[in-house]
């Protein structure tokens, strides 16, 4: 199972080490930073890299490499999915998940991190149950604690890790009770030099929260559950119900959690909210391109687009962009050659568009590749998929909660090639 | 306040400060304390001389610092064994507290503790603990037996704790379940013969009633654990199969393929009729197709595994091909597994769309990935036909940028594209020569160069464009060198009237010059070709070549269902067996690999190839022609059997001289052929070649010398790969008159073999087994057994072509298997070799006339018959 963690800022420094057997030497860490050398890019590092005597499967999220070492025949998912948690685990107790926060909180994090593994096993990585036993700082928490003398360790066994629901705790006491669920869509695409789509598929989520009193039972029904075929659930769900009825019925967690992902593939039809008209050209003669593009709405059900963000990665031997927005600001980084247009909200009146000229390194020919264009930007109150929630009931408990349902579109990795 | 304030000390006598801390009256103060030596010992500082002071505070109430100083303990009482006894007692007081959460920390740390003198304590109190009535400190004994096995294995086993553990498996709990199993996987991996997880029906009940209720992780180990379990029939594999479906739509990943891996491996014990089996199909594509959505890391794997599903079952995803698709910001890892899965699925519906991207993705910045995408686009043309026109015109626009690696890679691939379809696309040299100075990569340049040797008549300064090569000969590359060489004496061959000095220099070049062994063999044998029988030479070098195949890099059939059975696993992202990495069992394992390798590929295996004839002699699977590559590689391994033992054993010493004579005078004679520069040869050359093979002779003579009841050793008869991991090897024997064929069965598969039957087809001599093959018990995976079949010789008769040639179908459960070997006559013979006289004529005069032929032996020295091996054929001879 999992033998150790290694945490490694960017820079190539072990700034975390945690050995759930016996201790590994951090000198494993060696081949890491071989394959980090070789890398062009953090992002690029390999997930799994072989050493001798043992395997290092990592991630990279926040700028740190989470680095687990295993020794034998391990799942390599297990090991990676485990890892993700525990990201996650630090996002959720401190807010943010940075090496400075993390040595900020190095106790909390390394008491953490012996609760979510025993000998590489995993013990308790839901966050309900986690935060039981110990408790994550807050700034009240700190002075409470300096004055009284108290500990942020609970003194509890973890109760619900046997009741048949692990993921719920116990004794649950609101005076408002209210469940809240957003549906967020995110809309994959590659759009080609036309305009027509190459491929989109839309990743959806379904994220609650949920602050009921008590063991509420809850089902929550779909307008159009044919939409979801291709789903994963939260351990919460009941399957068999899902499978007969196309309902969700479950007793929720306390708190946040992810209810359900789902996946629209590309052969549904798959609606593309914007476009992005463009005009890039480079000459081989002189040294100046000419640059323009335009976004505008396309299929938005009546919504308004927003918070739409495009950046594009210009080839190297761009020197300059010299270009004027009609609306927004624009930013280009002549050392990572990165262009980035903020546009915000788009008018469909008055369509938003960059121009001007790209200069060249004087001397070099014509880039090859055409840089492509990334696009961001949001909707709300729409699920691009059609899909809408019928109706949410509540079993098991006597109150009357207050329900929300929310939706939301956003661009996913929406790409348009030039 | 921080914990980053722990780290500021940095004033000089840190430790000091610190231990005079920890003993401080204050609880507070100790609190605080401890916690400093934590974040030091976390960022690696050695804080272990504060052991004892650390220990001090171990007797307390507080949980938190108790916490914290069973976490030191942990991390230090290995350096400090004597020290530690000291906490031992505080630990066993803990395991009796009545809250679970103390009993259950109390026995998790125990078992951390790496240090043999606690283990001894640990005993009782785990006992205990393993019958806890609380779930959880069960669940988290389960976990401390690995714990200690991994210390102590001998201790674990005395102690009865494995029992104890395989019983957890029926526990109520679905927890404790999981963690039993997680445990006794963990434990019997470093055990690989015991039958820790034996499972039967009943057990697999529990397991999969557990599964639905204990955790994402609990789910994996169960799960990974079910795909170990062989269900007797296809009912038992379907009922599994439907209860664990639903973990398709868990959200964790592992979850989801693991139980791809389940399925993926019952499933071939299905019947394609079934309507389940059509279902489970479909309902494999969706999670599959998710599992591309999750963070690239989770990618990464899953496109390593689905590469796997891919080639096992193309059907699933074969409409999938868009989630393949790359996207510019993919990390390069993900980009090239993507590509490779995309020219997996191509096929003819969906290869303009394949096309079409990856002419995108050959303009990206990536070097790497453009390559790649480069050889895809050669790769779909090999594999889909209809598209091979449009593949090579995007090639040849691409080849226009002038972008110098893309040309290079593109002339590679236009190679292959040659060799799959000759004499289609020959249009394109023209432009492909155009490039020829820009080739800076060996592997470029020796595409180029084959080209055009291959193509040598249609391209009119082909002698010149050869030539420029030759002139920084000793500069290239190996590759190069041989690739030269051919092509310059297939141009010679094809226009030998201008070409004839090009020819004599680069076979000096290579013969003279060299020091590399394998361009100097291959210099000498043209040479030899080209002096001695020029239009042999051009049968053996213009030989029509075998196409390539479909696809090149498939993963070999054996290799691919054992790695289905290891999807999710290390080994399915290297695509090796375990047995080839994972620590422990290396060379334990490793050794059965099949003797095969893709050792032959290479550019000049077009030329060896025609060289296969001699091979048919050798055993080989009958019903494929397509392996006499592979029968090549036979040849090597079993000189014993290609020997015939006839002609040694009556003339051992006659046949060096014969032989030594017979090169002599082919050498000597080679002269005089010539329409080559043979007047160039290095005479010398003809001598050391010619002893060389005496030598390898002298070898066999000296098998000869051996007695009548010489036994060749075992070779392979029947790989595995051939016949679903039953691997056959054998030889044949003749003691006390009786004649036995020994065989090795070797189960190289993943299940077990049995109900094994033999049969021979008729043969020249009417061998025939005289016993059913009797194989006691069935074939664990990886066991051998040695057989010793007794034969006889009253079979019917057909005679075989060669004579000795015995086909030979052996029959277990899985199926049915062909191979075809040569027997030594020797085993025919009779011991005594002694006939009364009259018997002999009487026999002689049986065998018609037309069958003898007359021929002298010369300078036969005489002692070498004198010792009685006179040997004399027995049985129903069918006539030599």
């Amino acid at each position: 199972m999992i033998h150790s963690l290694f945490l490694i800022n960017a820079a190539g420094d072990i700034f975390l080490e945690k050995h759930w057997k016996s201790v590994v030497s951090r000198s494993v860490c060696d081949y890491f930073f071989e394959a980090q050398e070789r890398a062009s890019e953090a992002e690029n590092v390999p997930p799994v890299i072989p050493t001798p005597h043992h395997y290092l499967l990592s991630v990279y999220r926040h700028k740190i490499f989470f680095v687990a070492v295993i020794q034998s025949e391990v799942p390599p998912l297990f090991v990676i999915e485990f890892l993700h948690r525990v990201v996650d685990t630090f996002q959720d107790y401190f807010g943010v998940c940075s090496e400075v926060i993390i040595k900020d909180n190095v106790v909390v994090v390394y008491e953490v991190l012996e609760e979510m593994l025993d000998n590489g096993f995993p013990l308790a990585t839901e966050s309900n149950i986690l935060k039981e036993l110990i408790k994550p700082p807050t700034i009240l928490r700190t002075v409470v604690n300096t004055i009284t003398g108290s500990t942020n360790v609970g003194d509890q066994l973890p109760t619900g890790q046997l009741s048949v629901v692990p993921w719920r705790r116990t004794g649950v006491k609101y005076t408002n009770n209210e469940a809240y669920f957003d549906v967020i869509e995110e809309i994959d695409a590659i759009i080609d030099k036309s305009g027509s789509t190459i491929t989109a598929e839309i990743q959806g989520v379904i994220d609650a929260c949920v602050k009921l009193t008590g063991m509420p039972d809850l089902t929550l029904s779909f307008m159009n559950p044919r939409l979801l075929d291709d789903v994963s659930f939260h351990p919460c769900v009941r399957f068999k119900r899902w499978e007969s009825e196309r309902i969700l019925s479950f007793i929720p967690p306390d708190g946040n959690f992810r209810l359900l992902s789902y996946h629209v593939s590309a052969q549904n039809l798959v609606a593309i909210p914007v476009y992005v008209k463009h005009n890039i050209s480079f000459r081989d003669s002189s040294s100046l391109g000419r640059f323009e593009i335009t976004v505008g709405p396309k299929q938005t059900m009546g919504k308004t687009i927003e918070g739409v963000m495009v950046t594009s990665q210009m080839p190297k031997s761009v020197l300059n962009m010299t270009l004027t927005p009609s609306q927004g600001t624009h930013v280009f980084d002549p050392v990572t050659k990165l262009l980035s247009w903020d546009v915000g909200k788009i008018n469909p009146q008055k369509l938003p568009s960059l121009k001007g000229s790209v200069s060249l390194q004087a001397g070099t020919s014509k880039p090859d590749e055409n840089p492509t264009i990334n696009l961001q930007f949001k909707i709300q109150q729409l699920a691009i998929s059609g899909l809408k929630v019928n109706r949410l009931d509540m079993y098991g408990e006597k109150y009357k909660p207050f329900k929300g349902i929310k939706y939301m579109t956003k661009a996913g990795k929406f790409q348009v090639r030039t | 306040m921080t914990d980053s304030k722990y780290f500021t000390t940095t004033k000089k006598g840190e430790i000091f400060e610190l231990k005079a801390e920890l003993n401080s009256d204050k609880k507070e103060k100790k609190k605080e304390a401890v916690k400093k030596v934590i974040a030091s010992m976390t960022v690696g500082k050695d804080v272990s001389a504060l052991f004892p002071d650390v220990v001090n505070c171990m007797q307390t109430d507080n949980l938190e610092l108790k916490k914290l100083v069973y976490l030191y303990l942990m991390n230090y009482a290995k350096s400090q064994p004597d020290m530690a006894i000291m906490a031992v007692n505080t630990f066993v007081k803990d395991c009796e507290d009545p809250n679970p959460l103390i009993r259950a920390l109390a026995v998790r740390t125990m078992g951390c503790i790496r240090v043999d003198k606690i283990t001894e304590y640990l005993c009782e109190p785990l006992r205990k603990c393993l019958k806890d009535e609380d779930p959880y400190v069960r669940k988290t004994a389960a976990v401390c037996v690995a714990k200690l096995h991994d210390i102590n294995a001998q201790l674990v086993e005395d102690q009865g704790f494995l029992d104890t553990l395989k019983d957890l498996i029926s526990d109520s709990n679905p927890m404790v379940v999981a963690n039993a199993v997680a445990a006794l996987s963990e434990i019997a991996e470093s055990h690989p013969s015991s039958n820790l997880l034996d499972l039967n029906p009943q057990s697999i009940n529990k397991l999969l009633t557990a599964l639905n209720e204990c955790t994402e992780w609990g789910q994996i180990f169960i799960l990974d654990c079910l795909a170990n379990y062989m269900p007797k029939d296809d009912r038992e594999a379907q009922s599994i199969c439907e209860r664990v479906t639903p973990r398709l739509s868990h959200a964790n990943s592992a979850v989801v393929l693991s139980a791809v891996k389940v399925l993926m491996k019952f499933m071939e014990m299905l019947s394609k009729d079934l309507d389940y089996y059509g279902t489970l199909l479909k309902k494999l594509a969706p999670p599959l197709v998710t599992l591309l959505s999750a963070e690239p890391e989770l990618q990464y794997v899953a496109l390593r595994n689905i590469n796997l599903i891919v080639q096992k079952r193309p059907e699933i995803l074969k409409h999938e091909m868009k989630v393949f698709f790359v996207k510019y910001n993919d990390p390069i890892y993900v980009k090239l597994e993507k590509l490779d899965i995309m020219i997996r699925l191509a096929s003819q519906a969906n290869i303009a769309q394949v096309l079409a991207e990856l002419k995108e993705y050959a303009t990206e910045v990536d070097v790497d990935f453009v390559r790649k995408a480069v050889r895809a686009i050669g790769r779909c043309a090999i594999k889909v036909e209809q598209s091979a026109e449009r593949c090579v015109s995007t090639l040849l626009d691409l080849i226009q940028t002038k972008v110098n690696y893309v040309v290079q890679e593109a002339i590679v691939v236009i190679k292959d594209i040659f060799r799959k379809y000759p004499n289609k696309y020959e249009s394109v040299i023209a432009t492909l020569c155009e490039n020829l100075d820009s080739l800076d990569e060996p592997e470029a340049r020796a595409a180029m160069i084959w080209i055009v040797g291959e193509y040598a008549e249609r391209i009119d300064n082909a002698d010149e464009l050869l030539e420029s090569f030759l002139e920084g000969f000793h500069d290239e590359s190996t590759q190069v060198q041989l690739q030269l060489l051919t092509a310059i004496v297939k141009l010679f061959l094809k226009k030998p009237t201008e070409t004839q000095e090009l020819v004599q220099q680069v076979l000096s070049l290579a013969t003279q010059d060299s020091d590399n062994p394998d361009l100097r063999d291959r210099g000498y044998i043209y040479w030899r070709l080209l002096s001695t029988d020029p239009v042999a030479a051009k049968e053996v070098v213009l030989a029509e070549k075998p196409l390539i195949s479909e696809e090149t890099d498939l993963i070999e059939p054996t290799l691919l269902d054992e790695l289905i059975c290891y999807i999710g696993t290390l080994a399915s992202v290297y695509h090796k067996p375990p047995s080839a990495f994972v620590e422990g069992s290396r060379g334990v394992l490793h050794k059965g690999l099949p003797p095969r390798t893709g050792s032959i590929e290479g550019p000049e295996s077009p030329d060896t190839a025609p060289s296969g004839e001699p091979a048919a002699d050798q055993p080989s699977v009958i019903p494929t022609q397509g392996d006499l590559l592979g029968d090549l590689l036979n040849l090597d391994l079993g000189p014993p059997v290609t020997g015939p033992p006839m002609a040694t054993s009556t003339v051992p010493m006659g046949a060096v001289d014969l032989l030594g004579g017979g090169l002599d005078s082919l050498i000597g004679g080679s002269g005089s052929f010539t329409a080559a520069p043979s007047s160039t040869a290095p005479t010398n050359v003809g001598a050391p070649l010619g002893s060389g093979l005496g030598d390898l002779f002298d070898l066999t003579a000296g098998v000869g010398t051996l007695s009548g009841s010489y036994v060749a050793p075992k070779t392979v008869w029947l790989p595995a790969m051939k016949a679903k991991g039953l691997e056959i090897s054998g030889t044949f024997s003749r003691q006390v008159g009786s004649i036995s064929m020994d065989l090795v069965l070797t189960n190289k598969a993943l299940q077990v073999m049995s109900d094994f039957a033999i049969q021979f087809n008729r043969n020249s001599f009417g061998l025939a087994p005289a016993a059913p093959l009797q194989v006691h018990a069935p074939l664990a995976p990886n066991q051998s057994v040695e057989i010793s079949l007794p034969l006889n010789t009253v079979g019917s008769v057909m005679k075989m072509d060669p004579l000795n040639n015995l086909q030979v179908a052996v029959k277990n459960n899985i199926d049915v298997f062909y191979f075809s070997t040569l027997y030594p006559l020797h085993i025919l013979f009779v011991e005594d070799g002694k006939m009364e006289r009259q018997m002999f004529l009487a026999t002689w005069k049986d065998i018609p006339n037309e069958n003898e032929t007359q021929f002298q032996i010369k300078d036969c020295s005489l002692n070498a018959g004198g010792d009685g091996h006179s040997s004399t054929a027995l049985g129903s001879c069918a006539s030599a």
